[in-house]
């Protein structure tokens, strides 16, 4: 009844996020073409072809009807700058971003636990201190300044622009390490902001735990303060830490999006970049739909984890 | 490592940072309201500026110059109004959004509360950036777009946190003893709901503040900001867009990202520090 009950909100969600992105881009903005077409020649009779060509010259109820039955069967539109359907192009990104966003997190997620546990395990220490301190000022950096600082400051050392440069041999050795070596600004980037918030989550959520009567029965065993760490407080504290990486995804995707435009990272979060400037409002449509609709996904996967993982939760 | 102390000595701890940040919000106030008077329009108009490009740190422009030849200082001094009044115009818009949804949602059940819950939990999972990026693009460019763009994304957590406070306030015994001495919906919420939800509202407003300012950067970033105003964000558009990291001038770069760090700092510690008065300790 309970996994009914999230599927069934999860599924509302979508819904929600696609009459969101219909609202959004069709509704707000009054004659979609005007906006896109600012700023170029255009003559009525474009403009009129153009509106018939993304059918924008049928009744709104048509057209929400039409872009819901589409979306079900994957069919996010036709870009209106690239002349090719959006999730086609979205797709060709999705790449770059998985390899960027997955490095980041898994070094941010393995990182930001660990310092988190140092932390509230030696609360009030130096340790502690500078660490919680560290992470406060690091939420406060704005994600682009400090990918552009890096830049400067490291001068030629790394690669700065795309992902690959184009004399690289081509084969598979080079061209990874060629890509790893493009890789590391952007991933110190994404790294040092998400993890940040890590950091603050897993030890606020250890320091909830440090009073359980469990870890004083744990003491009086004669079990060694390392053990009593790893064994007894880490397992019970690291499950809602876990939960919250996953609420928190949204956090990863904005920050990619800036992250990538600062250092041309040719994924989605450039693309939104590409888009907004355009502005191509079906491809930022698609990409609203797209990345909401993930962020909805990963929350249902972290309420399923967890009842998994937390044998309370599953009872309740 | 006595017990008693060390909580008190955190506290201490806590109050001092808060107190730290609260000068520095008070000094960037100040340059803010006093920019206007010192800075006249022809010192940073483009077309009108004698000094060299590109020029680092000197006598003469102590932050040195920008890539049109205007003092990177005063460009500072002028865009340190822009990003407080929209950080705290937005925060104020989504706290109050928040505390709107909150307060009715927890006082009123059934259906209404149903939806706003629903309504809430969907806005609190979505990529506020996202959907802010989203509303400035599809709204005409302007400060009144920015605030609308990032307060209303920015409201959910503050409406879970007043909700679950009102909850709690509503089935403390003395609002029970109002309803049965008659006390309507307008008493009960009046009397006895919002005046123990404002400590709440308050700590969220300055927490939110600092957010708000790291949205604000991140959107005139992005071109996205009003474009005939100055603003920290605004500022490093500017210098990536015209080439700053190439040029390496860091003395362009460094101040705004500086001073968005230190103002954002400033807020989330004096919001922790009232967070610390305001809740009792368990």
């Amino acid at each position: 009844m309970r996994l009914a009950g999230r599927f069934g909100g999860a599924a509302l969600s979508l819904l929600m996020v696609a009459v969101l992105g219909f609202f959004l881009f069709r509704v707000v903005p009054g004659d979609p073409v005007v906006s896109m077409t600012r700023g170029r020649p255009s003559t009525e009779a474009l403009q009129a072809e153009l509106r018939a060509q993304f059918g924008l010259d049928r009744p709104l109820h048509e057209q929400f009807w039409s872009y819901l039955t589409s979306l079900l069967h994957g069919d996010l539109g036709t870009s209106f700058t690239f002349r090719r359907p959006v999730a086609e192009v979205i797709l060709e990104r999705l790449g770059p971003t998985l390899l960027l966003v997955g490095t980041s997190t898994l070094i941010a997620v393995l990182l930001g636990l660990w310092l988190g546990v140092r932390a509230a395990w030696r609360r009030d220490s130096a340790f502690d201190r500078v660490t919680t301190g560290v992470s406060l000022t690091l939420w406060a950096v704005p994600t682009f300044w400090l990918g552009m600082l890096l830049m400067v400051v490291t001068g030629d050392l790394f690669p700065s622009r795309g992902m690959r440069d184009t004399d690289t041999a081509p084969d598979f050795v080079s061209q990874a390490l060629d890509v790893g070596h493009h890789l590391v600004l952007p991933s110190i980037t994404l790294v040092a902001v998400v993890c940040a918030e890590y950091v603050l989550v897993m030890r606020s959520s250890l320091l909830q735990e440090m009073h359980a009567p469990y870890l004083t029965t744990a003491r009086a065993k004669g079990l060694r303060d390392d053990l009593v760490r790893t064994r007894h407080a880490v397992p019970n504290a690291v499950l809602p830490a876990i939960t919250l990486v996953f609420l928190r995804f949204g956090l990863v995707v904005a920050g990619a999006i800036t992250t990538e435009t600062v250092f041309s990272w040719p994924g989605l979060g450039l693309l939104f970049y590409d888009a907004l400037t355009g502005p191509d409002y079906f491809l930022l449509q698609g990409l609203l739909v797209v990345t909401a609709g993930a962020v909805v996904v990963m929350n249902l996967l972290a309420d399923l984890l967890h009842g998994v993982l937390d044998p309370r939760v599953r009872v309740g | 490592m006595s017990v008693v102390s060390r909580p008190g000595v955190a506290r201490l701890l806590s109050h001092r940072a808060g107190v730290a940040g609260a000068a520095v919000l008070v000094a960037a106030g100040v340059l803010a309201a006093l920019a206007p008077l010192f800075i006249s329009d022809e010192t940073l108009d483009v077309t009108r500026v004698t000094a060299a490009a590109w020029q680092g740190p000197g006598a003469d422009h102590w932050l040195g110059t920008d890539h049109a030849g205007r003092s990177v200082a005063l460009l500072m001094a002028q865009g340190a109004g822009t990003s407080l009044l929209v950080g705290l115009s937005a925060a104020v818009l989504a706290v109050g959004i928040g505390t709107l949804v909150g307060v009715l949602s927890g006082h009123f059940g059934g259906w209404l509360a149903g939806a706003l819950l629903r309504v809430t939990d969907f806005f609190l999972v979505l990529p506020a950036l996202v959907l802010a990026i989203a509303l400035s693009t599809v709204l005409p460019r302007g400060l009144g777009t920015i605030v609308l763009a990032i307060g209303l994304t920015s409201w959910p957590s503050t409406a879970r946190m007043v909700r679950a406070q009102t909850l709690a306030i509503e089935a403390r015994p003395f609002v029970e003893r109002a309803r049965a001495l008659g006390g309507g919906h307008a008493h009960v919420i009046g009397r006895h709901v919002l005046p123990s939800v404002v400590p709440l509202v308050l700590v969220n407003t300055t927490l939110a503040v600092a957010s708000a300012i790291v949205a604000e950067s991140t959107l005139a970033f992005l071109g996205l900001g009003d474009p005939t105003r100055i603003s920290w964000g605004a500022l490093l558009h500017q210098a990536q867009l015209h080439g700053a990291v190439p040029q390496r001038a860091w003395w362009y770069l460094l101040p705004p990202g500086l001073a968005i760090v230190a103002v954002v700092l400033a807020f989330t510690l004096v919001g922790r520090a009232l967070e610390a008065v305001v809740t009792p300790k368990r």
